[in-house]
């Protein structure tokens, strides 16, 4: 008996019951689809973040002031942190050889105003070198003016968002607005950039860093943002930046260093949990699938008894007849996998029409991991039905 | 030349567990049946024909004695080796037709070569050939609900024989059926009988019985008579010493 003979056998006995099939087809579907579409989602939101991260360009490098663990010995004696300066960026940017651009960055919200209008937006401060780290692009004017770091121009870019409201129909470039008590002349518009790493890059003004922490009465700066030289050793240049700025603040450890893969991994790996756990959720649903598929073969096999006990009294051996509702299980089973896939498919194909910033793909391990386990769920939850039709006493069978 | 023996039943028992005490439906059966002949087995319900008809066809095995087919004794063979005989060296034929409804006349006839592994065109031929025996070659591409009793029963014999067995085994082959039928289905078995294919036949019926070379009547799982089909006489089979085991006395 071949595999096709087996296959054809299966398959007319599948058609045989129409709706019984179509059901527990369906039930596999639907776990197959879930799993499929779960997946899909989850991977879709990881590479999202994984692409904001990228989005920073490679080789960046992030400075937080303050060191997030618990130091040992009394208070006011160890673990004060030192302020984050811009002589320490300053600093840094001029002993380490890898870095090969950065920028401080100041951050805080304030009051932005032309004439009557005004809005709280956030306020960034930075110096010239971040539109290089951050790969900022300006539309009309140009970006904050490169200089003494510690000077403070008063003057602002804008984000395409805020220039529009506060200048409707006009071009902001050149007119003075208030940053918070400050007055300040508008020198650029950004190109319109939206989300990028939680800041929307088209509502914030950049002023100079030193402008900003007069206008925010700190000492500290928020972020150092550090891009290293393409063919820099990213762990020497990391270690050299901690060297360096540990001598700064007398051997003392009080800042953060990340690197954008560790962020990133951090985030892939929250996310490729999110996903597992996903998956699992779907899984279950396709065990239940599983269990529909073993009562549809249960019943198949209790109201076929006189077909089997004909099949023994034919000549089939007890392994073909096991092949043979084997078959009929997978078959069952598989066919189900691939309706799912099919919707599956469709309805990824709505969500990317309706939201084409989402991407849904499902990872290929997910659709083949979701097929494989469709075949395997007939296979398992068959078992038992087809080891019932080859024990059945063919006379018990065979009597009407 | 002596035609040689095919079945050799030696002190044969049957005995099942019911409700915890053994219920015996074959007591010492002794029996030779020899290549090409054509016997009946009669009996009232519950006497053991059946049983004795599955023993037989190695659907089941006995509890104690011997049975010997064609030289080999059975009790010593595996499961795939009954199966194997059951294949090759044995047709069955029953009372309620057993064929699969999903599937055309010529798929029932083709299925025990499927189990075979034979090639699909040799099915086809072979399936057509059993098909165009028994008069169904016509009616090949209908399901069993399109056919009519004798109709379906003549599918069922093209599926007994199409592997070519030695040994045809029919449990009530007519009780299902009306006379004229059931006439054409007798006749059919006679041919192949005629042709050299062994005829076990399990009936009620005296009518049906009589044609047999020879007719075995069981009682509660013993032999109690063996007589020559052509003794059985003219009786009705429609009057009287039927299935009431009333006529195995003057039978013996």
């Amino acid at each position: 008996m071949t595999f096709f003979e087996v296959l054809r056998f299966a398959t007319a006995a599948l058609r045989g019951h129409g709706l019984r099939t179509g059901l527990s087809m369906l039930g596999v579907g639907i776990g197959v689809a879930a799993v499929v579409m779960l997946t899909g989602l989850g991977e879709g939101a990881r590479r999202y973040v994984t692409d904001q991260f990228a989005s920073l360009g490679t080789n960046i490098l992030i400075i937080i002031p303050g060191k997030n663990e618990t130091t040992g010995g009394l208070p006011g004696i160890g673990g004060v942190p030192n302020d984050l300066t811009i002589d320490d960026a300053a600093t840094v940017l001029r002993t380490v050889r890898s870095v090969d651009t950065l920028s401080p960055v100041a951050m805080g919200t304030e009051t932005v105003s032309y004439r009557s209008r005004s809005r709280d937006v956030m306020v960034v401060g930075a110096t010239s070198e971040m539109q290089q780290v951050r790969g900022i692009v300006v539309r009309s004017g140009s970006f904050l003016p490169p200089g003494d770091w510690k000077r403070g121009a008063p003057v602002a870019v804008m984000g395409k968002g805020i220039a529009q409201e506060l200048f409707p129909g006009q071009d902001p470039v050149g007119k003075v607005v208030r940053v918070g008590d400050f007055r300040t002349r508008v020198i650029g518009v950004m190109a319109p950039r939206g989300v990028s790493l939680g800041i929307d890059f088209d509502d914030i003004v950049i002023i100079p860093v030193a402008t900003s922490m007069r206008l925010f009465n700190r000492n500290s700066l928020f972020r150092v943002l550090i891009k290293l030289d393409p063919l820099a050793d990213s762990e020497v240049a990391k270690a050299d930046i901690m060297a360096t700025l540990i001598e700064r603040h007398d051997g003392e450890e009080d800042f953060t260093l990340i690197t954008q893969d560790a962020v990133m991994s951090a985030f892939s790996q929250i996310f490729a949990a999110l996903t597992a756990a996903l998956a699992g959720i779907a899984a279950i649903s396709l065990s239940v699938a599983g269990i529909g598929i073993m009562n549809v073969m249960l019943v198949a096999v209790s109201e076929r008894t006189h077909e089997i006990g004909l099949l023994k009294a034919v000549g089939a051996r007890r392994r073909q007849i096991l092949v043979a509702f084997l078959t009929e299980a997978v078959l069952l089973s598989g066919a189900g996998g691939v309706l799912g896939l099919g919707a599956a498919w469709i309805a990824m194909q709505a969500l990317a029409a309706t939201y084409p910033a989402v991407d849904v793909t499902p990872p290929t391990w997910a659709v083949l991991a979701a097929v494989g386990v469709s075949l395997v769920v007939g296979a398992v939850f068959g078992v038992l039905p087809a080891r019932n039709a080859t024990r059945l006493d063919p006379i018990a069978a065979l009597r009407s | 030349m002596a035609p040689e023996t095919m079945i050799q039943l030696r002190d044969l028992w049957r005995t099942y567990e019911v409700g915890g005490r053994p219920l015996h439906a074959l007591r010492e059966i002794c029996e030779q049946i020899a290549s090409g002949e054509h016997v009946a087995i009669m009996g009232p319900s519950g006497s053991g024909k059946s049983t004795l008809l599955n023993l037989i066809g190695c659907l089941d095995q006995p509890t104690g004695g011997s049975y010997v087919l064609n030289g080999r004794e059975v009790a010593t063979l595996t499961e795939d080796e009954l199966a194997d005989i059951r294949r090759n060296l044995i047709g069955f034929v029953f009372q309620s037709y057993h064929l699969i409804p999903r599937l055309t006349a010529n798929g029932n006839v083709e299925l025990p070569m499927v189990f075979a592994g034979l090639p699909r065109a040799e099915r086809h031929e072979r399936a057509s050939a059993a098909l165009e025996a028994v008069g169904m070659l016509e009616r090949a591409g209908h399901r069993p609900d399109q056919l009519s009793g004798g109709e379906l029963q003549r599918t069922a014999i093209a599926r007994a024989i199409v592997m070519g067995p030695q040994l045809l085994l029919a449990d009530e082959p007519t009780g299902n059926l009306d006379s004229k039928s059931g006439q054409q289905v007798l006749q059919l078995l006679d041919g192949l009988n005629d042709r050299g294919l062994t005829l076990i036949m399990v009936t009620h019926d005296p009518g049906v019985a009589r044609r047999a070379d020879r007719i075995i009547t069981l009682v509660d799982g013993r032999i109690v008579s063996r007589m020559k089909g052509s003794a059985m006489g003219d009786i009705n089979p429609y009057i009287g010493a039927v299935d009431s085991g009333a006529g195995t006395g003057e039978l013996d």
